[in-house]
């Protein structure tokens, strides 16, 4: 069923349909509008969950870590400074191997104060060992919340469904509402291998040696490097899991594609954009008009950040003669870390090949400064005349 | 490095009229002040001024009569809900001559 | 104008349910055969009363380009003060629609170069029964005698629908009315 709502609507009905059964969140701007209408939801009826309010976006992810180790299956959502607020849970969760999901409505983090659309807060906590998702539509939103939990539950390891703030969250667009019986029929009811009960108490997460040991039954526990290991390394087979996702869900619902990136034009193109979120989109009408004056350009989106999906994105730009990334956000005192990520993976697969692309960097959007169409047509423009910079070159500036 | 390359890289506000723009534009409800209730007015002395002290945006002098800066004030009546006389009340912003603001 | 893909940018004032308004427009457009609309009110902090805009695209394909609205086609000014705020006409094509509520008459106003439609909705709603300074859907009707887009029927079912619990005949009604009294010309 279609309808034209918001983002931040999107992301509530997705977690509506996936019953939630605890959400704790804090509001912040942009995020507000979707834990205020889960809480409209409970207090209706058409959620059984239990809505806590707390005290702050620390807690919030605290009370998903105690819910979700209980067995519920739990959802929060933040943006910003509220994610850098919850950052040593959000480190804890990922260690804890929890499969939560969290809407990241981005934002960009102060200081100095900003209310407004980029993803430095999402790509901050790039290291941190969840799964990150960017949607660049509000279809991809509300789908993105269901494979997430679909995913994270097998897995075993957090989500971060990112989708840019106000740009998505408060915009309005059709997309189409999953019927409850597929989702019902794509999503099983939560079963974690072990939940905490007093039947069967357990310490979870307690100090953990740097060596293995032998535990009360006799039985070698894995010290911390092993668990660390085992989360990096299951991550790295979740990019298959997905995968298997994807195709469990077109076959259901009747849409899906690729897992990992979303391509418009790539195939014969000798010059491929590449972005997160909704820019990739925008960058899509730079495309066509560029295409118009024979330039063969495409454009890529990367749907899954972490896990990386290197191969998948070797193999798409191997032979193109330049990458073109466009970033709303960097790692301060370098380059975007999207860029980074992308020559690091086209280096491992291509170097030596002769198939190696020239990667272009491109800052923009940062503190929610518009990202005009026709900057991103005559940057695109230029970057297929010869890269322009080693540096990242930042669009839009007014020094 | 002086303080004016220090503000270039910070964001560094300082306080004045005007930041927000025009905000008197915003109001739908203006304060009026009836004379015969001011205590300072009354008096014709310094006294009171809870409307100067409360007001969050500075737009009510200290003065005798109080004077409000119709620029800037937004309407919020926490002056007429604080002042212990009610000298001040908020009426309807459309009663008021549309002419004093159009500049069409 | 083209009708293939319409600009369209409302000024008011937060509170005053323009975006509302751009809702009810775009999802009349949605089934009328707009597959592509996008509604975005004006981003940042908010406060009654306050100028804001909100921009609504409509296109026969799904729209990728989410940035703000450089070159509308239509201006619907909710609030004719709002002329001495806000510089409404910014941007407007050669010969683009402005649809604006005002108590002042249609020949008050000189714009060159583009269309005016003017009827003063503030009173029509009063009319219909409306609380005062309720022109969020007495607008629409305006918008509809100017542009002859998307037929007074689809969007009257659209008001009644999005106003099912708040007076929809009323607000329908002041559609109707507004519909009839626009003068548009220019």
């Amino acid at each position: 069923m279609h309808i034209i709502e918001n983002g931040n609507v999107a992301a509530a009905l997705g977690v509506k349909l996936c019953h939630a059964n605890v959400i704790a969140a804090y509001p912040i701007t942009p995020q507000t509008p979707l834990t205020e209408k889960l809480s409209e939801y409970v207090e209706a009826g058409e959620m059984k969950a239990e809505y806590i309010p707390v005290e702050s976006e620390h807690s919030a992810l605290a009370v998903c870590i105690a819910a979700s180790s209980a067995g519920a299956r739990s959802f929060t959502a933040t943006s910003a400074n509220g994610l850098l607020y919850m950052h040593e849970q959000v480190q804890w969760a990922a260690g804890a191997r929890l499969p939560l999901v969290m809407c990241v409505v981005n934002r960009a983090v102060g200081a100095p104060w900003n209310v407004w659309n980029d993803q430095q807060d999402s790509i901050s906590q790039r290291d941190t060992g969840w799964i990150q998702m960017y949607c660049s539509d509000h279809q991809q939103i509300i789908d993105s919340v269901i494979k997430a939990y679909w995913l994270a539950e097998k897995v075993s390891i957090p989500i971060m469904v990112c989708y840019d703030g106000y740009i998505l969250s408060h915009t309005y667009m059709p997309f189409d509402v999953p019927d409850q019986e597929k989702v019902d029929k794509f999503l099983p009811p939560f079963r974690p291998d072990y939940a905490l009960s007093p039947e069967t108490p357990a310490n979870l997460n307690t100090v953990t040696l740097p060596d293995v040991r032998i535990d009360v039954k006799g039985e070698l526990a894995h010290g911390y490097m092993e668990i660390r290991y085992l989360l990096h390394e299951e991550m790295r087979t979740s990019l298959a899991v997905a995968a298997e996702g994807e195709k469990r869900f077109a076959d259901i619902f009747g849409r899906g594609g690729d897992p990992y990136l979303e391509p418009y034009l790539c195939d014969d193109a000798q010059y491929v954009a590449v972005g997160l979120g909704s820019i990739t989109y925008q960058l899509r009408v730079a495309v066509d008009t560029l295409r118009k004056e024979g330039i063969k350009v495409g454009v890529m989106g990367v749907r899954f950040y972490r896990p990386f999906p290197d191969e998948a994105i070797a193999s798409a730009l191997k032979g193109k003669k330049g990458v073109i990334v466009y970033e709303k956000a960097l790692s301060y005192g370098y380059e975007g870390a999207l860029a980074s990520d992308l020559k690091s993976a086209l280096y491992e697969y291509l170097a030596g090949t002769g198939k190696l692309p020239v990667v272009q960097n491109f800052v923009a959007g940062i503190g929610g400064r518009d990202i005009k169409t026709d900057d991103l047509i005559q940057t695109l423009r230029a970057a297929t005349k010869g890269r322009v910079s080693i540096q990242p070159v930042w669009i839009g500036l007014k020094l | 490095m002086g303080t004016r390359n220090y503000r270039r890289k910070t964001s560094h506000s300082e306080h004045g009229p005007g930041d927000g723009g025009r905000t008197g534009s915003w109001r739908v409800e203006r304060p009026v002040l009836n004379k015969s209730l001011c205590i300072p007015c009354k008096r014709n002395t310094e006294a009171c001024f809870i409307c100067w002290l409360f007001c969050p945006d500075v737009v009510i002098s200290r003065t005798i009569p109080p004077e409000i800066d119709l620029e800037y004030c937004k309407g919020c009546g926490i002056c007429a809900e604080e002042c212990p006389t009610k000298a001040i009340t908020m009426v309807d912003e459309a009663k008021f001559s549309e002419d004093d603001k159009d500049k069409e | 104008m083209n009708k293939e893909f319409i600009e369209i940018r409302w000024h008011g004032r937060g509170g005053q349910g323009a975006i509302t308004a751009a809702k009810i427009v775009a999802a009349a457009a949605f089934v009328s055969g707009y597959s592509g609309v996008v509604m975005a009110p004006s981003f940042g902090t908010e406060r009654r009363g306050a100028p804001v805009m909100t921009s609504l695209k409509l296109s026969r394909h799904k729209i990728y380009d989410l940035s703000p609205i450089e070159t509308p086609d239509i201006v619907v000014v909710l609030d004719h003060l709002l002329l001495a705020e806000a510089d409404v006409t910014s941007g407007l094509k050669q010969g683009g629609i402005i649809v604006l509520n005002t108590p002042k008459a249609f020949e008050s106003y000189k714009f060159k170069g583009y269309k005016l439609a003017t009827a003063d909705i503030t009173a029509i709603s009063v009319e219909a029964g409306l609380p005062h300074g309720m022109v969020n859907t007495g607008i629409i009707g305006s918008l509809e005698k100017a542009t002859k887009l998307l037929g007074m029927d689809i969007l009257i079912k659209g008001i009644e629908e999005e106003f099912q619990t708040r007076r929809p005949e009323k607000n329908s009604l002041a559609a109707k009315i507004a519909f009839e009294k626009t003068v548009a010309g220019g």
